[in-house]
């Protein structure tokens, strides 16, 4: 054959493999069921649903901001343009109504909805596919019992060809692993509990691990580190930042109160995830503390020596050429909350000795923070800092920072620290000072 | 008529020259005899019982100006404005025309506290009456002069006019005289129909400078060569400090003196940020030692109910539910709260050869002498306490301590002003609170359901450890030769502490209240606005909305078969009417609820209905819209009764639904807004409106706490009305509306 | 030496780099409308604005405000000719104890230059750093929807005209 005619041959192969694949891999619809009674689901298992569905965090990304809870509609940024969260309430036309445990159960575990289309994983099926078929039920009780709100949720903003839902079917064939999570008889059923959220229901590698080009996790780089709406997430493992290395015992702490005296309070993304861990059964949050809590060196050290070398090394703050801005802006902006050792007058903020996003090479978290500051909900006692954007300027910010990198963080400069700020904050509020 | 010559006085030397003197002789033949009030006859009105002589609140110099005097202060409830309505009033001049002089022990008559809402019954009756009694002076001593009888004669602009048209200026008419004149009781007011002022929203006198950085609060102060203090209170109650190293702070810019007695320590600076710098730095260099003294958090109602306890009767009833009644039981707890004044306590003093003075925003400035007194060690005469706006108090909170740390201050530092600010923390954790209590409640209903019985007891630690004596100031407990904080005792009724406003209202054959006085104090605690009050009726509105729904009764209709106050039936039916209870349609998540109460069942009469909206999925409960009816007697200012009840409604809903101070075994953890969330602009409701049921004629009933109780009650009754669940735990969190409503 | 500018005059103050400007201002300054409340970044009373953006002068220290804009209360208006703002706070008899307004107003102002026709829910959730204590919120709300409603009524107007 002449070589054009090889080429389209070629190309007819492929095309047609691809299509082939493709239809291969369509899912079925699954019939509309009755809107099932709230009535008829147990009380114990929607409870159990509802402490399931405090790990899992359903309700951060399923409910838009003031808007009414799982209807949806919630914009989530993500590397590849905004996609809008689905309504799990279970209101007939827009929601989970007509869908059988069957229906959710596919679409936790495969990410398929209930008509046969693929969802997007940022709804990280890629997580709840290890949930075992007791959860799965709880956590459909849980749903199903909820108000029904009708949402219209907005279309996705994805390009061509990323808008293309069958284009998923490639993607879950290279990464999306099903296979449950198996105990390891050698540790504790605490542990293995911790495992098994881990990897399932918490997602926590969503945030937490990095990812490929593709925007699929690094498995074998689990819970090393990744990002999430534009805040770094540190690793779990043993590069976590943490001055003072997690114990369970804090790591409890801080996930189901909000704070934790060693390692201060979550920011960001994580906020929600600690607010909700508050509701969740005590007994999963302790495992998930164990388990992660293990995946750091053990420490032989005293519980208090890394608190003593803290406080040690901020009071060697005297500032050095060039730190003199930074130095006074510290000073008069955050020693009020934040100067050690003061019984009565402070600490409310962590002594910065030991803040974990002082000790990270990348300086966002360190300025995500500043700038927009910690805000508990509303009515809620938690840890609070006000936003600095707008009251320091970006180079004043970057000039504090830098400070607070050396003397608090005992690293190194962060390069161009203030072009950082200054895209964070642009980033943020669409301007910058 | 006699002219008597001026009498040296105390008074008179300190007012200044000029002093007046009008003999009350000249124009009242029935006081010729004396110049004390005739035996039987009536008692003086208001504080004129006890401060008797009329220039002690009234007194016109040469020029005609007048200063009225008053023991009360302004605490932000808009007093002032109103008092000098009441006196212009009566003299016939405009408001301007007056000078108002507060609460000073040097120059006022002492009125105590100005607490109990009782600064329009007792003082704005003294000043009224008062000054109607100068105003009828004034017209007889014009008629003296112009020997013509008094009755064609009147004023207006500061003159006494005749029918010819002569004038004769106050000023002139009193010229080298004084009014240091007995009171007399039941002087001619000016009548309902010539009132030009009574009844009237003046807008307040201090307002203004309030809004365009006017100096108006004792934190404004800036004396000449004043120096800034700053105390550093232990990290917890009966701390120990162990040891201190001083040098670190010695050599900081502008440190004037380190205190050091004891477990009192204190910093002096030249700047106030000097002095801030230089707590932080001597509070690192501090090392207490702490005792796990405080209760067991989550078994706090279980503590105090076991602590030793003193029964006061407050309505003696058998306590016996009759045979075959249907009975309906409950019981209710109310936390720890704290005044949280927005603006953290401060004070100036300053120690001279003549004494010690003391700027403050106490609201007792003699009973706050007595104690300075007894603190420094000074004589009485040689300590004087004038008032200055501080932010809203709300009751006892730091405001007498840091008076004393201002004091302690200024001996440190003769003869330079220093001015000592608390701060935030310090606030928050050393203020005394308003006491935790418990409300056990059983009632009895008849089939035609009326209540036949009726038992109420309360439990509390007390609502008044007021210096006082200075064994009540935190600075006495950490000097050395420590004073000891006197055991308090339960507040006398009627009034009442802890069982202010435990007896209900309600008409009931047979009913029982009991108080149950815990005088130990595991927290510190004191007088919080409402007192007893504001839980005794958060427990009985709510128990009225029990046993109305347990008879099947509407809650309004329930309370009106129960009383037989006309001016409570007043306010209740105003209230319903204006909220459109009758015709309410309830939507998802949203109810309403109803309370109400007269304060002390002696002052205002309020009446509140509320609709609030509770999240299922939260718990979270937003109050959405109040309506509430107020009888305050004869109405001053209509927008001051409005203000007041407005903001109380607004307060009452952030103590009710989340307010509760935090603590470990050894220290207060409610250190800041964070740790103790208050209401913020994003759950204010959506209207609030208030109707004012004006009662020419009658007295003056206290106003200033009316709206606590009721409203608390309200909310709580709303929630039960839109999601079923009965809460009866202060505060109705979003957590245990939540744990309520399950998932 | 610490220059500030403050409602458009220049000081040169010999004081602490790190003092924040509340200091500066209530010791340095004379200024009353700026107050403490807190000291922590959690309560208001200290706002004011700079380079129009309502700041807590509590957290941020002189050295940070050189070169920049301070706007205090003072600066809008006095006793004797208040601005529009504060006026209308004084018709509203919006405050008890007052304690919190200054800052309230100096929020409201930094709010409405940047939304000259705001919502009653953007006016209570640009209020939302702010707080009362003595509940006088409602007020305030209405004081903020007074001095604004004309550009309320504007905005509805030159609406109306576009969808003609």
């Amino acid at each position: 054959m002449r070589p054009r005619r090889v080429l389209y041959l070629l190309v007819f192969l492929l095309v047609a493999a691809i299509g082939g694949f493709v239809w291969w891999s369509q899912f079925p619809l699954i019939d509309r069921i009755e809107v099932p009674d709230p009535a008829s689901f147990e009380r114990n298992l929607v409870d159990a649903g509802a402490k399931l569905a405090a790990i899992g965090n359903c309700r951060s990304c399923h409910t838009d901001r003031n808007g009414p809870e799982f209807a949806g509609g919630r914009a989530i940024a993500t590397p590849y343009g905004k996609i809008y969260s689905t309504n799990i309430s279970p209101a007939p036309g827009t929601g989970l109504g007509h869908w059988s445990e069957a229906a959710f159960a596919r679409a936790m575990r495969q990410g398929i909805a209930r008509n046969g289309a693929h969802l997007y994983p940022a709804f990280p099926y890629d997580h709840f596919t290890r949930l075992t078929d007791n959860d799965l039920r709880a956590l459909y009780a849980f749903l199903m019992t909820r108000p029904p709100v009708e949402n219209f949720v907005p279309a996705n903003e994805l390009p061509f060809p990323l808008n293309q839902r069958w284009g998923l079917a490639f993607w879950n064939a290279l990464f999306l692993d099903r296979r449950p999570v198996m105990p390891d008889p050698s540790q504790s059923p605490e542990w293995n509990r911790g495992a098994y959220l881990v990897a399932g229901l918490g997602h926590c590698g969503d945030c937490h691990t990095p990812r490929n080009l593709l925007g699929a996790e690094e498995r074998s780089r689990a819970l090393s580190g990744g990002e999430a709406e534009g805040w770094p997430a540190p690793s779990l493992g043993p590069d976590s930042p943490a001055p003072v290395p997690w114990n369970a015992e804090h790591l409890f702490a801080y996930l189901r109160h909000g704070s934790d005296t060693e390692h201060g309070a979550p920011a960001g993304p994580m906020q929600s995830v600690t607010d909700a861990m508050s509701h969740a059964d005590e007994v999963d949050v302790r495992a998930i503390a164990t388990y992660v809590a293990n995946l750091q060196p053990a420490t032989t050290t005293n519980d208090k020596a890394p608190q003593r070398q803290a406080t040690a090394a901020s009071q060697s703050a005297a500032p050095g050429p060039g730190e003199e801005l930074g130095a006074t802006i510290v000073a008069g902006a955050c020693a009020g909350c934040h100067a050690p050792g003061q019984p009565m007058v402070a600490p409310h903020g962590l002594n910065l000795a030991l803040s974990s996003a002082l000790h990270q090479s990348d300086p966002r978290d360190a300025i995500l923070i500043v700038l927009g500051g910690l805000h508990p909900s509303a009515e809620h006692s938690g840890p609070m800092m006000p936003a600095f954007s707008g009251t320091l300027t970006d180079a004043q910010v970057a000039a504090a920072l830098q400070y607070l990198r050396r003397h608090s963080g005992q690293g190194p400069a962060w390069a161009d620290l203030e072009d950082r700020v200054r895209d964070v904050h642009h980033a943020m509020t669409g301007s910058g000072s | 008529m006699s002219i008597t010559p001026p009498r040296p006085s105390r008074r008179a030397f300190l007012s200044g020259g000029g002093a007046l003197i009008v003999s009350f002789a000249s124009i009242n033949p029935l006081v010729a005899q004396g110049t004390t009030a005739l035996p039987g006859a009536a008692p003086l009105p208001g504080s004129l019982a006890k401060t008797s002589m009329l220039d002690s609140w009234i007194r016109i110099d040469a020029e005609g100006a007048i200063t009225v005097f008053t023991g009360k202060a302004e605490l932000g409830q808009g007093i002032k404005t109103a008092l000098l309505q009441l006196a212009a009033e009566e003299l016939v001049v405009a408001p301007k025309a007056l000078r108002l002089v507060t609460a000073d022990t040097a120059l006022t008559p002492d009125e105590g506290y100005t607490a109990g809402s009782h600064s329009m019954q007792d003082s704005g009756t003294a000043i009224r009456n008062a000054a109607a009694q100068v105003r009828d002076l004034l017209i007889g001593l014009a008629a003296a002069q112009w020997q013509v009888p008094t009755a064609g004669l009147f004023v207006e602009g500061g003159a006494v006019i005749a029918a010819d048209g002569r004038s004769i200026s106050y000023g002139k008419l009193v010229a080298d005289q004084n009014l240091h004149i007995q009171a007399q009781p039941q002087p001619v007011l000016v009548p309902v129909a010539k009132q030009r002022l009574i009844g009237l929203s003046l807008p307040r006198i201090d307002i203004p400078a309030k809004v365009t950085g006017g100096a108006a609060y004792v934190q404004d102060m800036r004396l000449p060569d004043m120096a800034h203090g700053r105390v550093l209170l232990p990290p917890s109650y009966g701390a120990v400090l162990r040891s201190v190293d001083i040098s670190g702070v010695e050599h900081l810019p502008g440190l004037l003196k380190v205190v050091h007695d004891a477990n009192y320590l204190a910093v002096i600076a030249e700047r106030e940020y000097q002095a801030v710098t230089a707590m932080q730095a001597l509070a690192a260099a501090a090392v207490w030692h702490e005792n796990a003294d405080l209760p067991e958090p989550r078994n706090l109602f279980e503590t105090l109910a076991h602590l030793p306890g003193e029964t006061v009767p407050v309505l003696n009833g058998s306590g016996k539910m009759p045979e075959g009644a249907q009975i309906i039981e409950a019981a209710y707890s109310r936390a720890y709260q704290m005044h949280g004044s927005i603006g953290p306590s401060c004070a100036v003093a300053q120690l001279t050869d003549g004494g010690l003075s003391v700027w403050t925003h106490t609201q007792g400035v003699f009973p706050l002498r007595a104690a300075l007194a007894q603190l420094t060690g000074l004589p009485l005469d040689k300590v004087r306490c004038t008032h200055v706006e501080g932010s809203g108090c709300y009751g006892h909170n730091g405001a007498d301590d840091v008076a004393a740390d201002a004091a302690i201050m200024a001996f440190a530092l003769p003869g330079r002003p220093v001015r000592v600010q608390w701060m935030r923390e310090q606030e928050h954790t050393w203020e005394p609170y308003g006491s935790a209590m418990l409300t056990h409640a059983r009632a009895a209903l008849s089939p035609d359901h009326k209540i036949l019985a009726w038992d109420y007891s309360v439990g509390s630690c007390t609502h008044s450890t007021r210096p006082g004596g200075a064994g009540n100031l935190v600075a006495a407990w950490l000097r050395s030769n420590p004073i000891a904080q006197p055991a308090p005792k339960p507040l006398p009724l009627p009034e009442g502490g802890g069982h202010r406003n435990a007896a209900p209202l309600y008409s009931i054959m047979d009913a029982r209240v009991v108080y149950d006085f815990i005088p130990d104090m595991p927290l510190r605690v004191s007088a919080m606005r409402g007192l007893g009050a504001y839980m005794n009726i958060f427990s009985i509105e709510s128990f009225m909305d029990e046993l109305a729904h347990a008879a099947g009764a509407d809650p309004v209709d329930f309370r009106v078969d129960h009383l037989g106050d006309i001016r409570a039936t007043d306010v209740i039916a105003r209230a319903a009417e204006r909220f459109g209870w009758a015709g309410y349609f309830r939507t998802p998540g949203r109810g309403r609820g109803f309370g109400f109460a007269r304060y002390k069942n002696l002052a205002a009469y309020l009446a509140v209905a509320v609709e609030v909206e509770v999240d299922r999925e939260t718990g979270r409960t937003r109050l959405r819209r109040a309506v509430a009816a107020v009888d305050s007697g004869e109405v001053v200012n209509p927008d001051g009764i409005r203000n007041q009840i407005e903001g109380g409604i607004l307060q009452s809903a952030s103590w009710t639904l989340y307010e509760g101070v935090q603590f470990d075994r050894t220290r207060i953890t409610s250190r800041d807004w964070s740790s103790y969330p208050i209401m913020r602009f994003s759950a204010v409701p959506d209207t609030v409106d208030v109707h004012v049921i004006n009662r020419p004629g009658t007295p003056f009933l206290g106003t200033g706490e009316a709206a606590q109780g009721p409203t608390s009650a309200a909310i709580a009754n709303a929630i039960f009305d839109a999601v079923g669940i009965r809460l009866r735990d202060i505060p109705l969190t979003a957590a245990r509306v939540k744990a309520a409503i399950g998932v | 030496m610490i220059t500030l500018t403050v409602n458009g005059t220049a000081h040169q103050l010999d004081i602490d780099p790190a003092t924040p400007l509340l200091y500066a201002l209530r010791g340095e300054l004379g200024l009353n409308g700026a107050k403490f409340g807190c000291g922590l970044g959690q309560c208001g009373a200290c706002t004011v604005v700079v380079d129009g953006e309502a700041t807590y002068s509590c957290l941020l220290p002189v050295i940070a405000v050189q070169g920049r804009q301070v706007l205090t209360i003072e600066g809008l208006g006095g006793i004797d000719k208040p601005s529009p703002l504060q006026q209308a706070f004084i018709d509203e008899q919006a405050a008890q104890c007052g304690y919190c307004i200054a800052g309230m107003i100096m929020r409201a102002h930094a709010l409405i230059q940047k939304t000259s026709a705001p919502t009653e829910a953007q006016i209570r959730e640009g209020m939302e750093p702010n707080l009362c204590r003595c509940g006088t919120h409602m007020r305030i709300v209405r004081a903020i929807r007074r001095v604004t409603a004309e550009a309320r009524e504007a905005a509805l107007v030159s609406f109306r005209e576009t969808r003609r």
